[in-house]
């Protein structure tokens, strides 16, 4: 048997919550016949999928599959793209995103993201975090602006590496450092769903394993949706697991399952390393 | 393949499966033409800056020897007797509007007059004596006993007397004696005079402190630039105050919000053609529409800044756009994802980062508008204006017209106070790229 599928099967025992699926999960994000056109281009093809609150969903898929372009659907960072349209309907809690009245900065308050390169801003540790809740009007006052900084990094796992330079730029961190401090300044807004974006890509083993662990811990009071091209990383956070190829949305299901008895020939191929 | 082949020299050809792969060669000819071709390209950007450094220096050489001499005055140490019936009024007390009402002109040719009996006589030469001091001396004189009168009135005080600009530059060497008197601007008599109180080193040059506090003059002695430096100051203050908000909102528009279509297209194309209209057509628009259909005021520092104004502002809206650009947009991304609005995503992020490119682009635009001449011809600010302008409407010229007016003055001692101009001109100019490069490093930030 191959290797990658060795190191899969290896990360699914390692997995810290193989869950079976109850009936009671609550649908998050619901997706109806999602299609995203760039100018003449169909980039996704009447997606169908539904996100489970409190789950961790992994996109998969070759690259140029549109796994990244449905992600940013989700917040509508597509809008910035001129040439991009989306058809179809996204509901978060039932609630279209899509509809005419909708405020996209309210949207993105709910729907967080962390993108695939670490960007913080050009500012200090402190006001990175601090300044989700500023421009929401979180926080009343310093101290629930202090508070908040403080809550986020400890659920970032950054506080104990930066505490004593809160105030120094937070682009001296580390890179994966600085990946955690975009986790914290995206979770200080407190937003529902946190969508990421290769959030490990850039980063090395170490600082991907301290991450996978966030995003584990992350799952309890949010919803979290990540795209990766790592199998293995897809098998050790993930509890379901969809799988992109050339637009299409070609198979959906528990992580689990998923790995050890996919249903399309496609999806084998792909996470037995034979294409993609 | 074996390994005998893998160390084959170049230029051996043995047959084995290894010759199919070609490896680079390290030496040959090729490396040579290589390493020919960068030596020759290097010593040709030397050989560039070397020409540019050459020229640089020919330019600000001549100009400085042409004009260093231009901050020196020369004045005659004379004793002048202050009579007290001279200063009073009717009633023989000295007040402040009896010291104004003196005459110290005839003061001064009097004790001239003392000095050279042999001139009295002849009216033709005593005119000729007066004019080796500076037509305006009395003035500065006046201002000498005003400040203090105690010690001028009722004793023989010896005065520092400004000198005319012809006896001037008989100081500064300009005038050659061996020349024959007709085509000399200083005759034989005044020569004799001036030796006379040279012999008695009654002759001194001092920094000339009127080029910097005086307005222009038709007086060489007299003119001072600090006039067009005002006017320049305030004519910039206009240009910047109208050109950065407005050239920084188009820029901030055109490149975060504008959608990018046919229109925007065309709005940059004509942009960038409008830095290229020469700046005369700026300056008939300028005439026409400020003068002509508004009714602005000629020759004023706020119609001069409007015009530069239009001509810096594609240059802003350039620099400002690039700027913007170079914002990295995984900044925009960070912002718009956690919630930020686009409006508070360029002013808290985007215009931020780009401020120092924006700042830079500025300065280099207020640069070209303090050089920039042509224009301001167009609208009056070319006259003759010997008053320091106090605001924005009243009337000024600006450096380089300054420059412009002295060149064209048939004056011996215009042409170096030419060369003055144009090294405090040059001196701005500096000072405002110095600026810029200030405010870059301190402004950069890394990303």
């Amino acid at each position: 048997m191959n290797d990658g599928t060795q190191a899969v099967e290896q990360a699914l025992s390692e997995s810290s919550t193989p869950k079976p699926a109850t009936e009671t999960k609550h649908v998050k994000i619901l997706n109806r016949d999602v299609n995203v056109f760039y100018g003449e281009k169909h980039a996704l093809k009447h997606v169908d999928l539904d996100i489970y609150e409190h789950e961790v969903t992994a996109l998969i898929g070759p690259s140029g599959c549109g796994k990244s372009t449905f992600l940013r659907c989700l917040n509508r960072m597509n809008d910035v793209i001129d040439s991009c349209r989306v058809a179809g309907t996204i509901e978060i809690d039932q609630t279209d995103i899509y509809t005419s009245g909708l405020d996209v900065v309210q949207l993105r308050a709910r729907v967080g993201m962390v993108f695939q390169k670490p960007n913080p801003f050009p500012k200090s540790i402190f006001d990175n975090v601090a300044y989700g809740p500023r421009i929401h009007g979180t926080a009343q006052n310093k101290s629930e602006v202090e508070e908040i900084v403080r809550t986020s990094l400890e659920r970032a796992g950054l506080w104990k590496e930066v505490h004593d330079r809160l105030d120094q730029p937070g682009t001296g961190l580390s890179g994966g450092q600085q990946q955690r401090l975009c986790i914290a300044r995206a979770i200080a807004v407190n937003p529902e769903v946190i969508l990421m974006d290769e959030p490990c890509s850039a980063l090395d083993p170490i600082a991907t394993a301290k991450i996978e662990e966030l995003i584990d811990e992350l799952r309890e009071n949010y919803t979290i949706v990540i795209v990766t091209h790592s199998m293995q990383q897809a098998a050790r956070v993930s509890q379901r697991t969809a799988f992109f190829h050339l637009g299409d949305l070609v198979e959906v299901d528990q992580t689990d399952s998923m790995f050890t008895n996919p249903k399309d020939s496609r999806t084998q191929g792909y996470i037995t390393g034979r294409f993609g | 393949m074996t390994d005998t082949t893998q160390h084959t020299p170049p230029g051996g050809r043995p047959r084995s499966s290894a010759d199919a792969i070609k490896r680079p060669v390290l030496s040959g000819p090729h490396l040579a033409r290589r390493y020919r071709t960068e030596r020759i390209f290097k010593g040709l950007g030397l050989g560039a800056i070397m020409v540019a450094a050459l020229i640089l220096f020919i330019l600000v050489g001549s100009i400085v020897s042409k004009g260093y001499s231009a901050f020196w005055q020369s004045y005659v140490h004379i004793d002048i007797t202050f009579e007290r019936e001279d200063f009073t009024d009717e009633t023989g007390t000295i007040t402040e509007e009896s010291l104004a009402r003196a005459d110290y002109f005839t003061l001064i040719r009097g004790t001239l007059d003392e000095l050279f009996p042999e001139a009295a006589s002849d009216r033709q030469l005593r005119r000729k004596l007066y004019g080796i001091i500076s037509p305006n001396a009395d003035l500065a004189l006046r201002h000498q006993v005003e400040a203090d009168p105690e010690a001028y009135i009722g004793k023989t005080v010896p005065v520092w007397i400004k000198l005319s600009d012809d006896i001037d530059s008989v100081v500064k060497g300009y005038i050659d004696r061996n020349q024959p008197e007709d085509r000399r601007r200083v005759g034989n008599v005044e020569l004799s005079w001036y030796d006379s109180f040279h012999k008695e080193g009654q002759i001194e040059s001092f920094f000339n402190v009127d080029l910097f506090t005086h307005g222009d003059s038709r007086e060489p002695e007299e003119a001072g630039i600090l006039g067009a430096l005002v006017g320049s100051i305030l004519t910039l203050a206009v240009t910047l105050a109208l050109s950065f908000p407005v050239g920084v909102m188009a820029a901030v528009y055109l490149e975060e919000f504008a959608p990018k279509n046919r229109w925007t297209d065309l709005i940059e194309v004509n942009i960038n053609n409008l830095a290229a209209v020469p700046s005369i057509v700026f300056g008939l628009l300028g005439l026409a529409m400020f003068l002509n259909f508004f009714g602005l005021p000629r020759s004023a520092p706020l119609v001069g800044g409007m015009v530069l104004a239009l001509i810096t502002l594609p240059t802003i809206i350039i620099a400002a756009r690039s700027a913007l650009k170079a914002v990295p947009p995984s900044i925009r991304e960070a912002a718009l994802g956690i919630g930020a609005s686009p409006l508070q995503t360029v002013t808290h992020h985007v215009l931020p980062l780009a401020m120092p490119g924006i700042m830079t682009g500025t300065i280099i635009g207020m640069a070209q508008a303090l050089g920039e001449t042509a224009p301001l011809l167009m609208i009056g600010m070319v006259a003759f204006i010997v008053d320091i302008p106090q605001g924005f409407t009243d009337p000024a010229t600006v450096l380089p017209v300054q420059v412009y007016i002295w060149a064209d003055s048939p004056e011996r001692a215009f042409t170096e106070r030419t060369s003055a101009a144009i090294m405090v001109l040059l001196g701005v100019l500096m000072l405002m790229n110095a600026l810029a490069v200030i405010l870059r490093k301190r402004f950069e930030r890394r990303w």
